[in-house]
């Protein structure tokens, strides 16, 4: 039972992060993993500042669209 | 023995495949169920997944699990993130599924559903897809550096330059014809203009509350702009039906195209969070959460295919766009076969975000793939439909008249049982004035989608509503891609133009930024003002203008390419992108070619130019013109599409060139020459 639990939370985790990465926000917490172990002298962002970067990154430098 | 075995469950599928295609093919006279035409692709893409892209994993590309790609080279949480190879499938197809597989395979529908299906099956499975994972491949081992810079580093500089500025012209079309399709579905239909107006003002208020209000909350604000898109639906019937309210949201085509034209201004200069985010956020999720529910409802409808397996417009004469099955079906149908586009995507984002070069197969190859599967369900859905109400929909004004007798007794005539009744009446159940001579996919796409959606859920009764909400979710994206793509061409002609003067490049410069801004807008503007005031209805013209550039955005990837394979000294395997770009460029230099030159002024710019001419010339006028100084722009405008055609014909031979030059290089050389990111110890670029 706690297995498919699990499984149903995990499962919930996969598609919440591809909803995210479709419009361009890839996973915060990753972030923060990354910034703690290779980084641990920088302060990371906010998840706002994080959200932000991220809007700047997928339509400032010029992204072109879909067909 | 077990070697064999394994082989068996995809020689079962191969056959059940073969059986579907069969009964596809060879159904003459007797209609078929939409079924067999998804069993058909749905093998054929598992059988090609399994083999083919196995075959260009391991053999071509040498595919190296131990390599490290750039995600893990350059890993900083943001732009380059390993990523689990579904997540990141998700986010490929998000950013390559748009309004081209939609669009297309419904125009191509005039010639019958079996032409289109075998090119979209054909040319996914040996060009697409191929080009797709191919491009990601290339990318992925150079940093997922983007497609021009790809070039640049492969062929040179100059071909860098060339393919660039090609990309941009590209851009422009595209953006125009999108705009096209999207006012063309506007047009007297006030619940529909409602409707996307309304996007408008729920756009930026889920900007503001995610600014201001809850910041950050991304899938709960989604989630109340969903609903009050569905508000805006149901308001807009009730809008379409009010006598005061109905007149206001009334609009022409060419009070449409200014709205637009003023609207791509003032958005692409807006903050992102304010407008476009939220918009694309919403955009995002319809599309693929329709995408999904459209598949669902096509296997649990499963329609019968109304429309002839080939009708008698193979040779050339169709209403909705014009020219012969060789070359035009092939520019028709971009996206779901091949589309150049996602060569920009598969050198975009997500060459970065890739964990194990294993899953490029899944993700390039497979991506395309389901891509491809949307494009057969837009054809199954344009097919379910009356083939004369199909008809009525997109033939031009021209030919069809504008009351629904004159077009009853016209497609009568071409073959097509039909009664103005039937035609009146299905307007009057998706709840609009008039269905007649809306071309361009969208309105096509939204009957059929709407007779499919309303046979599960509500019946006749919501019929009205399917329609409006399936043109709210191509209206929604398209727009996105307008706003976005200026945005996008924007940069490229700040960029350019920095070149000249310096002090436009900077993008944080309001002067700048404005002229760059109103330059991308008036150019797309212009096309598109141009088609909307077109007798023939714009798309005749455009799609094929719009279907060549793409197609040859496809043949230029596919020649880089190539040339990495002779540069990797893997030339053996070189026919493996040689043969797709080969026939991508006959196809579009044909088409290019006769879209210039054709002597049938429904083809040929020149020849319709001369037409304009010879009659100006004698006094007379020729419609759409109301006045010499009309003809004389027609005039000025053929000649303007005409150089543009041939400006593509140039950009794709140029590079042709430059790849053969590199490949005859690559071949002299002794030993690779391409520049690879290191293989993961000390070993240095191959050969440099």
């Amino acid at each position: 039972m706690s297995g498919l639990k699990s499984n149903l939370s995990r499962f919930r985790g996969y598609f919440e992060q591809t909803a995210k990465l479709m419009i361009g926000v890839p996973d915060y917490d990753t972030y923060l993993e990354h910034m703690r172990t290779r980084h641990p002298d920088q302060p990371a962002m906010t998840y706002t500042e994080f959200l932000d970067n991220r809007l700047q990154a997928r339509y400032g430098a010029g992204k072109a669209g879909c067909c | 023995m077990p070697r064999i075995l394994n082989h068996a469950p995809w020689l079962v599928l191969a056959v059940l495949g073969a059986f579907a295609l069969g009964t596809v093919a060879l159904a003459r006279g007797e209609t078929i169920n939409a079924l067999w035409l998804v069993v058909a692709a749905v093998c054929t893409y598992l059988v090609s997944y399994r083999y083919y892209s196995l075959f260009i994993a391991t053999r071509v590309m040498r595919l190296d699990p131990a390599r490290p790609t750039p995600a893990m080279r350059h890993n900083d949480g943001l732009d380059y993130v390993p990523t689990n190879q579904y997540v990141l499938f998700g986010h490929h197809f998000a950013a390559i599924a748009g309004a081209g597989p939609l669009v297309g395979p419904v125009l191509a529908a005039q010639m019958g559903y079996l032409p289109g299906m075998l090119w979209i099956l054909a040319g996914v499975v040996v060009a697409g897809a191929v080009q797709d994972f191919m491009i990601l491949f290339i990318s992925m081992r150079r940093d997922g550096r983007s497609l021009g810079e790809l070039i640049k580093a492969e062929l040179g500089d100059i071909p860098g330059v060339i393919a660039l500025f090609g990309t941009f012209m590209i851009m422009v079309i595209i953006l125009a014809v999108l705009a096209l399709v999207v006012v063309k579905a506007l047009t007297n239909s006030p619940w529909g203009f409602f409707t996307v107006a309304a996007t408008v003002p729920i756009a930026l208020f889920m900007g503001v509350y995610m600014r201001f209000l809850r910041p950050g909350r991304i899938g709960e604000i989604s989630i109340i702009g969903f609903f009050l898109l569905i508000a805006a639906i149901l308001l807009g019937g009730q809008v379409a039906q009010s006598e005061t309210l109905a007149p206001m949201f009334t609009l022409t085509g060419v009070q449409i195209t200014w709205i637009l034209i003023g609207y791509g201004f003032v958005a692409s200069v807006l903050p992102v969070w304010l407008l476009l985010a939220p918009r694309d956020y919403l955009s995002t999720f319809l599309k693929v959460g329709t995408i999904v529910m459209l598949a669902l409802c096509i296997l649990l409808v499963a329609p019968p295919m109304k429309m002839p397996s080939v009708t008698r417009f193979v040779d050339g004469t169709g209403p909705v766009w014009s020219g012969s099955l060789f070359p035009f079906l092939f520019i028709t149908i971009a996206c779901g076969a091949v589309s150049g586009f996602h060569a920009l995507i598969s050198s975009g984002t997500t060459p970065k975000m890739v964990e194990n070069e294993l899953h490029t197969r899944f993700i390039g190859y497979g991506g395309m793939l389901t891509e491809s599967f949307v494009a057969i369900m837009a054809l199954v859905a344009a097919s379910c439909i009356e083939p004369g109400i199909y008809f009525a929909m997109n033939s031009p004004p021209a030919l069809l008249g504008t009351t629904a007798e004159s077009a009853a007794q016209v497609i009568n005539n071409w073959g097509f049982v039909i009664t103005p009744e039937m035609i009146t009446q299905t307007a009057q159940d998706v709840g609009e004035v008039s269905i007649l001579s809306r071309a361009g996919g969208a309105p096509t796409l939204a009957v059929g989608m709407a007779q499919i959606f309303s046979e599960l859920f509500g019946g006749k009764a919501m019929m009205a509503f399917w329609y409006h909400f399936a043109i709210l979710f191509e209206a929604l994206f398209i727009l996105t891609a307008v706003d976005a793509g200026t945005r996008a061409g924007r940069f490229m002609l700040q960029d350019l133009l920095g070149v000249f003067f310096k002090p436009l490049q900077r993008t944080a410069s309001w002067a700048g930024n404005l002229i760059a801004t109103g330059l991308c807008v008036a150019a797309w503007g212009y096309i598109l003002y141009q088609g909307v005031i077109d007798p023939l209805g714009g798309i005749n013209t455009f799609w094929p203008l719009f279907g060549i550039s793409n197609q040859m955005l496809a043949g230029i990837a596919l020649i880089l390419a190539t040339v990495v394979l002779f540069r990797m000294k893997r030339e053996r395997y070189a026919w493996v992108t040689m043969v797709p770009a080969a026939w991508l460029l006959i196809c579009t230099l044909t088409a290019g070619v006769q879209k210039v030159f054709h002597s049938n002024p429904a083809i040929g710019f020149l020849a319709h130019a001369e037409r304009f001419s010879t009659a100006a010339n004698e006094g007379r006028l020729l419609a759409p013109a109301t006045s010499m100084e009309q003809m004389r722009q027609v005039i000025f405008n053929d000649y303007l599409d005409a150089a543009l055609a041939s400006l593509f014909v140039l950009v794709v031979l140029a590079v042709l060139v430059f790849g053969i030059l590199s490949c005859l290089k690559a071949l002299r050389s002794d030993r690779p020459t391409t520049r690879e990111i290191p293989t993961g110890g000390a070993t240095a670029r191959a050969g440099d």
